[in-house]
């Protein structure tokens, strides 16, 4: 207590709390532009922590991030492109909700909900930091990839065109992240001896892509101002009603995340699908999912946050980063002689705690500023759709050359959004591709170490207790989901057949 | 006179044509691109360099992470880059293999080297409950192929360094077989969680597990001990064959970098290099400095491309 305490000392100072204020407007900026990333903010603000005291430093780092992470949601909700493959998951019910003129709505719940999510995650963080990052520590290759493809078969669940067209959307994204350089040989995969596609095709212009120039492409020349917006004082008005209704999936997405999000390398970016595809598989109106329905926008959105903060434990802990982002956190700890590992809790117990109390306030601080934002975000819907789309466009394009910095990425996205405006035309949704191009990387490698390490044994997928377990459960989902499929396609046939013999 | 004149004619002329040289470069923002993502060690160090460079050159200078394809995509494009001194790049080990595996026919002759900043050797590491060095190689001879060791990509430098460990103990590659993993961190869980037996990385990227009590050093591949970590022998030590793999990284500029440009660019390298600040950075990182100047610099890649190519033949990836 003592140490905690101290902790407080450190953060509860005007120098920590001016820097938390600040990262977090300039996380909030840089998340809000469409197509820059929450690792970009991060990455610009590092060589200005060099010379920063560490516990400023560091608590830059993190509201930031989790500032810029849920700023991303603002673009998802206002212009249909997802700040982050997260987000992918839940783009189509915020936007459609802002189509219906509830785009204060959509925010507040986005707001909100990663704003409780990340505080769960945050508490979950401070009890259980050290069970769970060993319990992390068990797991392999062979547990990952049972996971990934537990991933995977959200995809045809919350697909909303049906099961056969998400799992053709699911194939294009698979094949799609086959291109480049194959992650374990580094032999050439469909690249005919063009360096760009060595890298792979990276999901970001694919997303921007296949989510905005789409939509562009379908409101194109609109010159009538858009959607009008509900008039409220308070851009948040309901959304509290909306959580408390939900309350349910807000906490089971926050716990699902908290517990995924400890997982490094797969958890962020797995959890919110997963979590959507539970909210939709047990909804009691699952066919309002995709239609700006708020019911999995509340679990999503806590599990994104919550995730967020538990992929902590594993970086603080163990120094095993699980993204990019958190990969620059370790580097700055490191560099403020904070070095990650379990000594961080017992050396310095104020610092650990100190860094805790900083999540604290940053998932807090989303609430007022993210209000603002709001409130702010509404002239967008009084410009015409024509004008705004040629600003869009130039968001895209800026978005995606920054990825790489080059033209090929601006390139990908506009094939990108030309494929989904097809596909879209032909009612197939696109954000099983995006989860296939998120996740296929992850399914393969995980195959392949695995291979590799059980000799090219399929037993191996079976013989460690928590694969074991993980094989089954995937495989008893899949069993049931494909023997509903046949009595559906079997009852519906004989149904049709029936009448067509007799004529 | 007429022949004061001319002296003072070339004279004026000489410092004409050179002064613009000197007082324009650099007179606008610098992009320094690196080949990895952002928030790896290249791109740390990178990033320090470039805060560094940029008191001393008087001007902006822009990281720019051009990744892909196992940094092919952006050592490529540093030897594409105008050789003007306003595009430089950090380059790393793996620009000692492109050519010898065959992906790329990208090699070290294709830049202007700067400064050599960083080098670290690669270590071998198993569970801490694991075995010594030589009841693991022990293990390796009497059955081959149940030791599987992980640390990075297939025919990298940490790969190198544990192939090394075995050929130079007259074991074959292949009776440890490698599992190639996207790095470190992916290799040490592995490790940890039971799935492999060894992993082969730098001391700094596996300080957090061994601090943790989850895994432990066995040798350093290095010429002598290490200084952050005294009690792990190196490789001659503890099995009485050298044995040494270094991954490194260094500052480079296309080819055919003006002269005067180079100077004012190494001349600047040096003074960052050498700097307190530079140094307690990557003390503080645990990175090693291994400055280099730039002739010091292309002798070392000289090597190491020669020693690389010997080793990668060894594992049978070469080309």
């Amino acid at each position: 207590m003592e140490a905690f305490a101290e902790a407080a000392g450190l953060v509860f100072n005007f120098e920590t709390l001016a820097t938390i204020f600040l990262a977090a407007v300039f996380g909030m900026l840089v998340g809000a532009i469409p197509g820059l990333t929450a690792t970009m903010a991060t990455a610009l603000l590092v060589p200005i922590t060099f010379y920063m005291p560490p516990i400023p430093a560091i608590a830059a780092i993190i509201s930031c991030t989790a500032m810029a992470i849920t700023a991303g949601d603002l673009p998802g909700a206002l212009l249909r492109i997802p700040g982050t493959p997260a987000s992918a998951a839940y783009v189509e019910d915020s936007y459609r909700l802002a189509q219906k003129g509830k785009a204060g709505l959509a925010i507040g719940i986005s707001v909100m909900s990663s704003s409780l999510g990340g505080l769960f995650g945050f508490l979950f963080l401070l009890f259980t930091a050290p069970i769970l990052a060993k319990a992390a520590l068990g797991f392999s290759s062979f547990e990952y990839f049972w996971l990934a493809l537990l991933g995977l078969s959200c995809a045809a669940l919350i697909s909303s065109g049906g099961m056969i067209k998400g799992a053709l959307a699911l194939m294009i994204g698979l094949f799609i992240a086959q291109i480049g350089l194959d992650p374990l040989t580094a032999t050439p995969r469909f690249t005919f001896g063009v360096v760009e596609l060595m890298g792979g095709i990276s999901f970001i212009p694919v997303m921007i892509g296949m989510f905005a120039v789409a939509e562009i492409m379908r409101s194109g020349r609109r010159a009538i101002a858009d959607v009008p917006q509900i008039k409220l004082s308070n851009p948040f008005g309901g959304t509290l009603s909306t959580i408390w209704k939900y309350r349910k999936n807000q906490v089971r997405g926050s716990v699902i995340g908290a517990l995924l999000g400890a997982l490094p390398g797969v958890g962020g970016d797995l959890a919110a699908w997963i979590t959507y595809a539970l909210a939709k598989r047990t909804s009691k109106t699952p066919e309002k999912f995709g239609t700006g329905h708020p019911e999995g926008l509340v679990e999503a959105g806590a599990t994104n946050n919550a995730a967020l903060s538990a992929a902590w434990i594993p970086a603080m802990v163990f120094g095993i980063p699980g993204d990019a982002v958190t990969a620059i956190a370790v580097g700055v700890l490191v560099m403020k002689g904070m070095d990650p590992g379990p000594t961080l809790m017992t050396l310095n117990p104020q610092n650990f705690y100190a860094v805790m109390i900083v999540f604290a306030i940053a998932n807090v601080l989303m609430l007022p500023l993210g209000w603002v934002a709001a409130k702010s975000a509404r002239w967008i819907f009084e410009v015409p759709r024509a004008l705004l789309n040629a600003a869009v466009l130039l968001f895209c394009i800026v978005g995606s050359y920054s990825i790489n910095n080059s033209m090929f990425g601006v390139m990908l996205m506009l094939g990108a959004g030309l494929l989904a405006f097809v596909l879209e035309s032909r009612m197939i949704a696109i954000a099983p591709i995006i989860l296939g191009i998120v996740l296929g990387p992850l399914v393969e490698t995980n195959f392949t170490t695995s291979m590799m390490i059980a000799d090219g044994s399929m037993l191996g997928f079976f013989s460690r207790p928590i694969a074991a377990g993980l094989g089954f459960a995937t495989m008893l989902i899949w069993g049931f989901t494909i023997v509903h499929a046949l009595r559906g396609f079997f009852g519906e046939n004989r149904s049709e057949l029936v009448p067509k013999t007799e004529e | 006179m007429t022949f004061l004149k001319t002296i003072a004619g070339a004279v004026a002329l000489t410092v004409l044509a050179a002064a613009p040289a000197f007082a324009q470069y650099p007179d606008r923002a610098i992009n320094l691109i690196v080949p990895w993502g952002a928030g790896g060690g290249t791109d740390a160090t990178g990033r320090i360099i470039a805060t560094l460079l940029e008191k001393e050159l008087g001007q902006p200078i822009n990281v720019i992470n051009r990744t892909g394809g196992g940094g092919i995509v952006g050592h490529t494009e540093i030897s594409y880059a105008e050789p003007d001194g306003y595009t430089l790049g950090v380059i790393t080990t793996e620009l000692s293999m492109y050519h010898w595996t065959g992906v790329s026919p990208l090699s070290f002759a294709d830049y202007e080297p700067l400064a050599l900043f960083n080098a670290d050797p690669e270590a071998v590491f198993v569970r801490a409950d694991g075995p010594d060095i030589m009841e693991l190689l022990a293990e390796v001879k009497a059955n081959p192929g149940s030791i599987k060791a992980s640390g990075a990509n297939l025919g990298g430098m940490a790969h190198l360094g544990w192939a090394g460990v075995l050929v130079t103990n007259d074991i074959a590659p292949d009776a440890a077989p490698w599992v190639p993993s996207e790095g470190s961190a992916a290799s040490l869980q592995l490790l940890a969680s039971g799935a492999i037996s060894v992993v082969a990385t730098t001391l700094p990227d596996a300080r957090p597990m061994v601090d943790a009590g989850e895994v432990k050093p066995l040798i350093v591949a290095a010429t002598e001990r290490v200084a952050s970590a005294p009690d792990v022998p190196t490789a001659e030590e503890a099995l009485g064959n050298k044995w040494s793999a270094y991954a490194w990284r260094g500052i480079a500029a296309p080819k055919s970098l003006p002269d005067d440009v180079k100077m004012v660019l190494t001349d600047a390298l040096n003074k960052v290099v050498t700097s307190d600040e530079f140094v307690e950075f990557m003390k503080q990182r645990n990175f090693g400095i291994d400055y280099r100047d730039a002739a010091g610099f292309e002798a070392f890649m000289t090597d190491a491309d020669a020693s690389i190519g010997k080793a990668l033949q060894a594992v049978g990836l070469a080309k």
